[in-house]
C-alpha cells in the first residue's frame, strides 16, 4: 500500500577527493525502490559525503548516479534534489519562518502552489508527524525531536521519490531519539526508499533492508542486516561493531 | 559669576536659540532627513549588491567588491564629498543645467554609505550557518533563491542593529555636504545653525543644531538597543516537553 513515489537509486564507482585528500574511492551503492539501505561506519569514512554526493550538492569527481535506472548525471541538479528528500543531523530549519512555511516554502515557490494550498498541504504533513498544533511557532521554540519531525515533514512535503537521512537522531537528545526513529520506521514500512546513514545499530538491525558498511572511503561489507550484524567477514567490521555494540 | 554667565550666554543663549528655531525645524530638519534618508536607501541597495559579490563563488566579483569598499572605507568623507561634487557639478551642470548640489551629494554619501552597508551586510550573510543554505538546496532551490529566500534574510535580521548605527552616521555625515555651497532653501540643519553663529557672533545657534540631531540620533540609538534586545530575547528558552512519542507515526500508519 505503497503511498509514495518511490524509485530506486544506485551509486556507481562514486569518487570524490577535496584536494588531496581522496574522500570516496569508488563506492557502489544500491536501494531497491521501496527498501531501506542504511550505511554504517566510523566517524570520517565519507558516509555525509555520499549522501550529498548522490543528490549533487556535491558533484563527483567520478562515477554515475542513476534514479530508476537512468543516469542523473546530465539533469539540473535543483531538479534532482526536488526528488530526493533529504534530512540532516542539525535539523537545518529556517528560524525566520514558522514552522508551517518551513515546510510550504518549497511547495509555494518551487512548485507554484497557492498560498493557501500549500498551507493545506503542509499542515497535512504536519498531521502525520504529529505536529499540525505547532504550525504557527517557530523551530526555536520547538524541542530538538519536533524540529527534526518538521524536516522530515519539510523533505515529504515534496513528495520525494528517495529520502535521504544523514545521521538524523545523533543532535539529539536520548529521550527524543526514540520518536524520530519511530516515524522512519513508519516511512519505511510504509514503502518509501531511503538512505540511512546512522549510529543506530539497532535501527539498522531491525528496520534496514540492506547494511553497508563504509571506512576510508570505500565499502567494505554489504548485505542484508541479519549477516551484517551476526556474520561479520572482515576485521575492520568486526572491530566495529565491538566497538559499538 | 561673570565667567558663568558669559559660558551660558556663549552656549545658551535662548533667544539665539528660539531665533534660529523655525527655519531648522521647516528647512533643514527635511534638507537632512532627505540627504540622509535618500543616501540610506541607495546605500542600502548597492551595498547588497556589494555584499551578494562579496560573498560569491566568482573570485573577480569578490575582489571588485573588495577593492571598491577598501576605497570607499578607506578615504575621509570629505575628500569624497569634494571631489565627486566639486568634480562632477560641472559636468551636472552642462548635462541638464542643474546647479542642484544635493543630487552628487546624496551619490557621495550613497558611494561611501554602500561600503560600510555592504560590509554590514557581507558579515551578516556570512554568520548564517553553512547547514541553511544546503537545506535549502537539498529542497530544491537554486543557489540564488536559497541566497534570496533563505541566508539573505537571516542575514539583514542578525545586522539591524548595526545598519541603523550606520545610518546615525549619515545623518551626522550629511553635515559635510554645505561645502559644496547650498542656496537658502537647500541648506541643512549644521549649515543654519553654522550660519546663525556666524551672524550673531554666538555660538548657541550651533548648539541647537548639535540638539536637533540628537533628537534625530537618541531615538536610534534606543532603536537599535530595542531591536537588539528584541533578536536575543525573541527566540525565547522555553521549550515544551516532547510531547510525541505516542503522536507519531499515528498519521504515517493510515
Amino acid at each position: 500500500m505503497s503511498e509514495f513515489a518511490a524509485g530506486s537509486l544506485t551509486g556507481k564507482n562514486l569518487h570524490l577527493s577535496f584536494g588531496s585528500n581522496h574522500v570516496l574511492r569508488g563506492i557502489d551503492l544500491h536501494v531497491e525502490q521501496g527498501t531501506t539501505a542504511s550505511v554504517i561506519g566510523p566517524s570520517g569514512s565519507g558516509k555525509s559525503t555520499l549522501l550529498r554526493v548522490m543528490n549533487r550538492l556535491i558533484e563527483p569527481d567520478q562515477g554515475d548516479i542513476l534514479l530508476d535506472g537512468r543516469s542523473v548525471l546530465k539533469d539540473n541538479p535543483d531538479e534532482l534534489r526536488q526528488r530526493i528528500g533529504m534530512v540532516f543531523q542539525q535539523f537545518n530549519l529556517f528560524p525566520h519562518k514558522t514552522v508551517a512555511e518551513n515546510v510550504s516554502l518549497a511547495l509555494r515557490k518551487l512548485r507554484k502552489l497557492p498560498a493557501e494550498q500549500a498551507r493545506a498541504e503542509a499542515l497535512e504533513q504536519l498531521d502525520l508527524v504529529g505536529l499540525r498544533h505547532k504550525a504557527d511557532a517557530r523551530p526555536a521554540n520547538l524541542s530538538g525531536g519536533q524540529q527534526q519531525r518538521v524536516a522530515i515533514a519539510r523533505a515529504l512535503a515534496m513528495k520525494p521519490e528517495v529520502m535521504f537521512f544523514d545521521e538524523a537522531t545523533s543532535a539529539l537528545d536520548p529521550e527524543l531519539v526514540k520518536g524520530v526513529l519511530a516515524l522512519m520506521t513508519d516511512l519505511a514500512r510504509d514503502g518509501m526508499t531511503m538512505v540511512v546513514v546512522t549510529h543506530e545499530m539497532g535501527f539498522s538491525r531491525n528496520v534496514s533492508d540492506t547494511v553497508t558498511f563504509m571506512d576510508g572511503g570505500v565499502v567494505v561489507e554489504s548485505g542484508p542486516p541479519e549477516q551484517i550484524f551476526t556474520d561479520p567477514q572482515t576485521e575492520r567490521l568486526q572491530g566495529f561493531l565491538s566497538d559499538v555494540l | 559669576m561673570d565667567a558663568l554667565d558669559q559660558l551660558v550666554k556663549t552656549f545658551f543663549d535662548w533667544e539665539a536659540m528660539a531665533a534660529v528655531l523655525p527655519k531648522m525645524i521647516t528647512v533643514g530638519l527635511p534638507n537632512t532627513l532627505i540627504l540622509a534618508v535618500s543616501a540610506g536607501v541607495l546605500g542600502c541597495i548597492l551595498g547588497m549588491v556589494l555584499a551578494v559579490m562579496g560573498t560569491s563563488r566568482l573570485t573577480p566579483l569578490r575582489w571588485l567588491s573588495r577593492i571598491y569598499t577598501d576605497i570607499f572605507r578607506g578615504v575621509p568623507a570629505i575628500v569624497i564629498i569634494l571631489l565627486i561634487g566639486l568634480g562632477l557639478g560641472p559636468v551636472v551642470r552642462v548635462t541638464t543645467g542643474s546647479t542642484n548640489p544635493f543630487p552628487l551629494a546624496i551619490f557621495a554619501l550613497t558611494l561611501m554609505a554602500a561600503a560600510y552597508i555592504g560590509e554590514i551586510f557581507r558579515s551578516g550573510i556570512q554568520s548564517v550557518e553553512k547547514g541553511q543554505l544546503e537545506a535549502s538546496r537539498a529542497l530544491g532551490f537554486s543557489y540564488g533563491s536559497s541566497m534570496r529566500l533563505v541566508v539573505i534574510p537571516q542575514g539583514i535580521r542578525r545586522v539591524l542593529p548595526a545598519l541603523v548605527n550606520q545610518f546615525i552616521a549619515l545623518i551626522k555625515d550629511s553635515s559635510l555636504i554645505y561645502l559644496l555651497g547650498l542656496i537658502a532653501s537647500q541648506r541643512e540643519i549644521f549649515r543654519i545653525g553654522n550660519d546663525a553663529a556666524a551672524n550673531t557672533g554666538n555660538l548657541s545657534p550651533l548648539v541647537a543644531a548639535a540638539f536637533m540631531y540628537l533628537l534625530l540620533t537618541v531615538p536610534l540609538t534606543h532603536l537599535v538597543n530595542y531591536i537588539d534586545n528584541r533578536l536575543r530575547t525573541g527566540r525565547p528558552e522555553k521549550r515544551q516537553p516532547d510531547d510525541a512519542a505516542a503522536l507519531i507515526g499515528k498519521g504515517a500508519q493510515q
